[in-house]
């Protein structure tokens, strides 16, 4: 699922401009699994699945798989619907550089939430 | 297109606050039992927009909000450019009496939201005599701080992108997006360093953890509403601060988050009507005990 992330943010053009000056490459860490994912002017450009040997990242973001399988439901309950909700539960931990992450904070957290679940018609 | 105005009226008061000239604006709709409304942190008297436009509340409360020092359209005082702010308790405490004493009020209904549900907190420990009853919204003992708030004031980060971007997940997930958006725009425009300065009373100055059971309820009525997608006041903190005061009456608002009067009005009107109207039933009883005496 993680691997649409490219196509899912990058065909949503709004986002992508609001990212036009961020180019960075994060760490994901869903539970057990790294993954690398470089950022171009607000476009996803890369998507890479670890295990790495040498990775280079500017921030990282880790929390558990559970964790992130209940903020990528189609509808989050309370506490796993925000990645401030989960840092407050100290569930989530954002570590290095992190200005990238804060100055982009709204682009960050739209972005990650477009691995969410479709929502099911009522 | 035929112009509709609202019956909200805007003034600006110049009064003394901590030895200083101050230029606050205030808001007010309505005629009745005074409902002075405290806006949260980082944000200001537009919250309770709808309030003052619903004829439910305004038949028969005076709805009265203003916007604190440095916020909206009040100024900072002369000589801001030199120094940091940083909201005590103790200022927060004497700008709403001093307030209340400007505009004339006797025995108002306050609501607090954030920041203004902790500091009502405060005034019911300390000043339960000056109110009628107290309603808390979002209102918790303590938070404690959970992410770097330096990042709500350098050169580097916009302080108004930064500001909305970490309150935007404590609006519900079912507010409407005009009621949504509009209460981040108002954090979008926040000065800068404010929201970072009014966090100073929540995260450190206002914690009143030790104190808050002291509430005597029969001096001046307690009502907590929370809403339930608040990550930064959790319905568990204030189910808590509820638990440890006799008296105190408590509902966890379903569906709604930290900014319930502005992210969704409908929905958290659904819940405070019953209160007013249970504080003016309540406010009948001594007033006919009194008159047969």
């Amino acid at each position: 699922m993680i691997e649409t992330l490219a196509e899912r943010v990058n065909s949503d053009a709004m986002l992508v401009k609001r990212g036009r000056f961020l180019s960075t490459t994060f760490l994901l860490e869903v539970g057990p699994t790294p993954w690398l994912i470089a950022i171009a002017q607000g476009k996803i450009a890369s998507v890479t699945r670890g295990p790495f040997v040498m990775p280079s990242w500017t921030f990282a973001l880790r929390a558990p798989e559970s964790e992130w399988q209940q903020f990528w439901a189609a509808r989050p309950l309370p506490g796993h619907h925000d990645l401030m909700a989960l840092i407050k539960r100290r569930v989530l931990k954002a570590e290095g550089d992190l200005h990238p992450f804060m100055a982009n904070l709204r682009y960050f957290k739209e972005a990650l939430a477009k691995l969410r679940a479709e929502k099911v018609a009522a | 297109m035929t112009a509709q105005f609202e019956q909200v009226l805007g003034r600006y008061m110049n009064l003394d606050l901590f030895r200083r000239k101050h230029r606050i604006y205030v808001e007010e709709a309505g005629e009745g039992v005074p409902l002075l409304c405290l806006h949260t942190a980082g944000s200001d008297g537009r919250q309770y927009r709808a309030l003052m436009n619903d004829a439910r509340i305004t038949a028969n409360h005076r709805v009265i909000a203003f916007d604190m020092p440095w916020h909206g359209k009040s100024s900072p005082p002369e000589g801001w450019h030199d120094e940091e702010y940083q909201l005590t308790s103790v200022q927060y405490t004497t700008m709403i009496l001093t307030i209340m004493d400007a505009l004339g009020l006797d025995k108002p209904i306050v609501m607090g939201c954030s920041i203004g549900g902790r500091i009502v907190l405060h005034l019911a420990l300390e000043h339960p005599e000056r109110f009628s009853a107290i309603i808390g919204l979002q209102a918790g003992a303590h938070v404690d701080p959970y992410y770097d708030l330096n990042f709500l004031h350098r050169p580097d980060v916009h302080g108004g992108e930064v500001c909305a971007a970490i309150v935007s997940g404590l609006v519900g997930p079912d507010a409407p997006d005009c009621d949504r958006w509009e209460t981040l725009w108002h954090y979008m425009q926040g000065g800068p360093g404010v929201f970072k300065g009014d966090l100073y009373f929540y995260k450190l100055d206002g914690d009143i953890r030790g104190r808050v059971a002291g509430i005597d309820t029969s001096r001046c009525p307690l009502f907590l509403l929370s809403g339930e997608y608040d990550y930064s006041c959790t319905p568990e903190e204030t189910l808590a601060v509820a638990r440890s005061i006799a008296g105190c009456e408590v509902q966890i608002m379903q569906g709604l988050g930290h900014f319930p009067m502005s992210e969704d009005p409908a929905k958290f009107l659904s819940y405070l009507l019953p209160v007013l109207n249970r504080i003016a039933e309540a406010g009948k009883a001594p007033r006919r005990v009194a008159a047969r005496s």
